[in-house]
C-alpha cells in the first residue's frame, strides 16, 4: 500500500503538513461564509431607520456573558490539550480535551434556553429583520459548536487509539481540531458584541 | 513547532487567557456607558472585539508565529473579504450598476 506523504511530517516546501494547510484552507472559506452574512448585517442595520426595526431587542446579556467567558476558557483547555500531548501526558489530554466538551455542553445548553425563551415570547427568525439576522447567525455559529463537539468527543473517545499506534499523527489530529475550535471561539467573540450589545 | 517556541507559547498562554477575559468584563461595561453617538459606541465595541481577536488568533492559533504560505492565503482571504464585504454596500449606494 502506497502511504500518503506529508500527514505527519510537514512539507519541506510549505513547512505544512496536509491537515494543516487543509484546516488554514476550510478556516479561509469559513471567514467567507461568515463574512457574507456579517456584510447582510451591517446591510441591514444601515438600511433600516431604527434598529432593531421592532425597538429594543429582548437578548439575554447576561447568559450570552457567561456564555462568550465558556468560549474564551474552551479556546484556553484545547490548546492545553494540544501542549499536553506535545508533552507526552495522555492523561493531561484527556483531562483538557474533557473540560473543552464540557464547556461546548454548556455553551449549546446555553443557547437552547436562550432560544427557548424567545420561541416561547413568540419571536421568531421572521419577527423582524433583526431576529431573522440574530437566528441565521448564532443558529449557523451554533451548527459549528456542534461539529466540534463531534470531532473533539470523537479524539477524547474512539479516536484516541492513535496514539499508541501513531502519536505525533494523533498530536497533529488535535491541533487542527484546536484550531478550527478557536476559529468557533473567533466568530463569537464579533458576534456577542455585535447582536448583544452595540 | 520548535520546542524553544513551545515553551514560549506555554508561558503566555494564561496571559492571554486573562487578557481575554478582562476585555470580555470591558466589552459588556462600555456597553453600558453613553458615548453620546452610537457610531462611538460600535467604535470602541469593535475594537475591542478586534483584540481580543488578535490574542486568539495570534497566541491560541498561534498565527505570530507561523509559515509564509499561512500568512499567504490568510492575505488572500482578507482581500477576498473585504470585497464581499463592501460590494453590497457599494451596490447600495449606486457605485456598482448591472447594465
Amino acid at each position: 500500500m502506497i502511504e500518503i506523504p506529508y500527514n505527519v511530517k510537514p512539507r519541506q516546501e510549505t513547512g505544512l503538513y496536509n491537515a494543516k494547510l487543509g484546516i488554514w484552507l476550510f478556516l479561509a472559506s469559513e471567514v467567507m461564509l461568515f463574512g457574507g452574512l456579517f456584510s447582510a448585517y451591517v446591510l441591514l442595520r444601515v438600511g433600516s431607520p431604527v434598529w432593531p426595526p421592532g425597538g429594543e431587542a429582548q437578548l439575554n446579556i447576561p447568559l450570552a456573558t457567561i456564555n462568550t467567558f465558556n468560549l474564551i476558557l474552551s479556546s484556553w483547555t484545547i490548546v492545553k490539550s494540544w501542549i499536553a500531548l506535545k508533552e507526552n501526558d495522555f492523561k493531561g489530554f484527556k483531562t483538557y480535551m474533557g473540560i473543552t466538551l464540557l464547556c461546548s455542553l454548556i455553551f449549546l445548553v446555553i443557547k437552547y434556553f436562550e432560544y427557548s425563551a424567545k420561541l416561547h415570547h413568540g419571536i421568531f427568525p421572521s419577527t423582524d429583520n433583526f431576529y431573522g439576522i440574530y437566528f441565521t447567525l448564532t443558529g449557523l455559529h451554533g451548527l459549528h459548536v456542534i461539529g466540534g463537539l463531534i470531532v473533539n468527543f470523537y479524539l477524547w473517545g474512539p479516536g484516541k487509539k492513535m496514539w499508541k499506534s501513531e502519536p505525533e499523527r494523533f498530536t497533529n489530529r488535535v491541533e487542527v481540531s484546536g484550531l478550527y475550535w478557536h476559529f468557533v471561539d473567533l466568530v463569537w467573540i464579533f458576534l456577542f458584541p455585535t447582536l448583544y450589545l452595540l | 513547532m520548535s520546542s524553544q517556541n513551545l515553551e514560549h507559547h506555554k508561558s503566555i498562554y494564561l496571559k492571554v487567557l486573562l487578557a481575554l477575559f478582562v476585555l470580555t468584563v470591558l466589552t459588556v461595561a462600555v456597553s453600558f456607558f453613553d458615548f453620546g453617538s452610537i457610531t462611538l459606541a460600535i467604535l470602541i465595541g469593535l475594537t475591542i472585539a478586534f483584540i481580543k481577536g488578535f490574542l486568539v488568533a495570534g497566541n491560541f492559533m498561534h498565527l505570530l508565529d507561523e509559515v509564509k504560505p499561512i500568512y499567504w492565503l490568510l492575505a488572500l482571504t482578507v482581500v477576498f473579504f473585504f470585497v464581499l464585504f463592501f460590494m453590497p454596500m457599494l451596490w447600495e449606494m449606486n457605485l456598482v450598476t448591472v447594465e
